[in-house]
């Protein structure tokens, strides 16, 4: 696999056209995970695929100037606080968490989407974080 | 018939030699696992558990199996990963994914 | 029945990846017992499972392949051959009769117990505004459950940081860049 050229022309263009398309459907199923089937970690990944999949078809250099290890890490600790002040706050309030009046709209259904847009943000940045470090090993032993 | 899948995935742990082999074991008794569960909380002719709009449905299938699995597949995912690259750096330091061999070197 | 072709398929996959010969058609075959698991749980009507066990499931193979590319896998047989299979299959023979005899304590397929689930059911939509139960259960009634997990992925991607950046120190020590 050469990183840094990446694969042949036709990869490039499919996987241009096919990003944005997979990362939007990543962020559909975040958002209506409380309505359809779906949730925050499997958009989560979702997101994380189309990242690793632009790695695969472009090489190592692109992705990095999008998404940088230290923001990666950035992100996926913010996501990870956010989850756990909103877990937590159930015991400051000492009530339950307020429930939306309104059903099966984006925003009704209180808490949880916020829940899931911040399980998904942990769950995308760390696994691509994951993935980079062991690309990075593999790549540092092939150059030794 | 879920148990024959849970006796191969132990078989496979217990017999083989190579280290992605051991961990291709632990993922088939994950699955094993994760089904068995669901297969407890089936009803039959149930619905699957989302409510739709303007309509009451009862006969739905457990859904807190399913919430249960769920938390259970992304611990999966977390220790697999681990386990991976506890392989990759026994392979770079020993040079081999063979059990036998990585006890002889170390003591 | 479809489920039980379902599962042979599951079985026929699972004896392919155990006995290949290479790493990497082990690893291919293990992603169709995979995705044979996210049809059941498809027909078992839990779509929420099946979407994600379909995406780790990519993600496994992905991990893997990246994982054992140009590696070899050695086949050999020492001397305790004999001993170790016998052993195996005692354990798992044993394993068999233990599940045989608590698989009647359990409630028949079809008809669970619903003691609490039933509840979850009931007012589901009216506490949380959430018509998917399965989301309500994780993200609303056991939020502890989901907020634990969430630390226990965030522990494996520092520990495979850590275990990763351990490469740096080792093989150049003078540059010290991380």
């Amino acid at each position: 696999m050469s990183n840094e050229k990446g694969m042949s022309l036709i990869v490039k263009t499919v996987t241009r056209l096919t990003f944005g398309l997979i990362i939007i459907y990543g962020i559909y199923i975040v958002l209506r995970g409380h309505i359809s089937p779906g949730g925050g970690f499997a958009g989560g990944v979702i997101i994380t695929l189309s990242f690793i999949l632009l790695m695969l078809a472009f090489g190592k250099d692109n992705v990095l100037k999008k998404l940088n290890q230290s923001r990666c890490l950035t992100f996926s600790s913010l996501g990870a606080l956010i989850f756990l002040f909103i877990a937590t706050a159930g015991f400051i309030n000492k009530q339950k968490a307020v429930g939306g009046k309104e059903h099966f709209a984006i925003f009704g259904a209180g808490l949880i989407p916020l829940c899931d847009i911040a399980v998904s943000v942990m769950v995308g940045t760390g696994l691509f974080l994951m993935f980079f470090a062991l690309v990075l090993l593999v790549e540092e032993k092939e150059g030794k | 018939m879920c148990f024959v899948l849970f006796s191969i995935g132990l078989y496979c742990i217990l017999r083989k030699r190579n280290i992605i082999k051991i961990i291709i074991g632990i993922v088939i008794v994950e699955y094993a696992l994760n089904l068995f569960l669901i297969l407890i909380g089936y009803r039959i002719h149930g619905r699957a558990p989302i409510v739709a709009q303007d309509q009451e449905i009862l006969n739905m299938v457990d859904p807190l199996p399913q919430a249960m699995v769920s938390t259970s597949i992304v611990i999966g995912l977390a220790i697999i990963v681990v386990l991976i690259s506890l392989a990759i750096r026994i392979y770079e330091k020993y040079g081999t994914f063979d059990i036998t061999k990585i006890r002889r070197l170390k003591g | 029945m479809e489920l039980h072709l379902i599962l042979l398929f599951m079985i026929c996959a699972s004896v392919a990846a155990v006995e290949s010969k290479d790493l990497i058609s082990g690893v291919i075959t293990l992603s169709a017992a995979g995705l044979g698991l996210s049809l059941a749980f498809l027909i078992l009507k839990a779509p929420n499972l099946a979407i994600t066990q379909l995406v780790v499931e990519i993600l496994y193979v992905i991990i893997l392949i990246r994982a054992i590319i140009n590696k070899d896998l050695v086949l050999i047989k020492d001397g305790r051959w004999l001993f170790n299979t016998i052993s195996t299959f005692l354990f798992i023979g044993s394993f068999l009769i233990f599940a045989f005899f608590a698989l009647k304590e359990l409630p028949n397929f079809g008809q669970p117990i619903m003691k609490v689930a039933g509840e979850y059911l009931k007012s589901g939509l009216g506490q949380t505004g959430s018509a998917n139960i399965v989301t309500a259960i994780t993200l609303n009634f056991r939020s502890l459950d989901t907020l634990v997990e969430t630390a226990i992925l965030f522990t494996a991607i520092i520990g495979v940081l850590a275990i990763i950046r351990k490469v740096g120190k080792i093989y150049d020590p003078e540059k010290g860049k991380r």
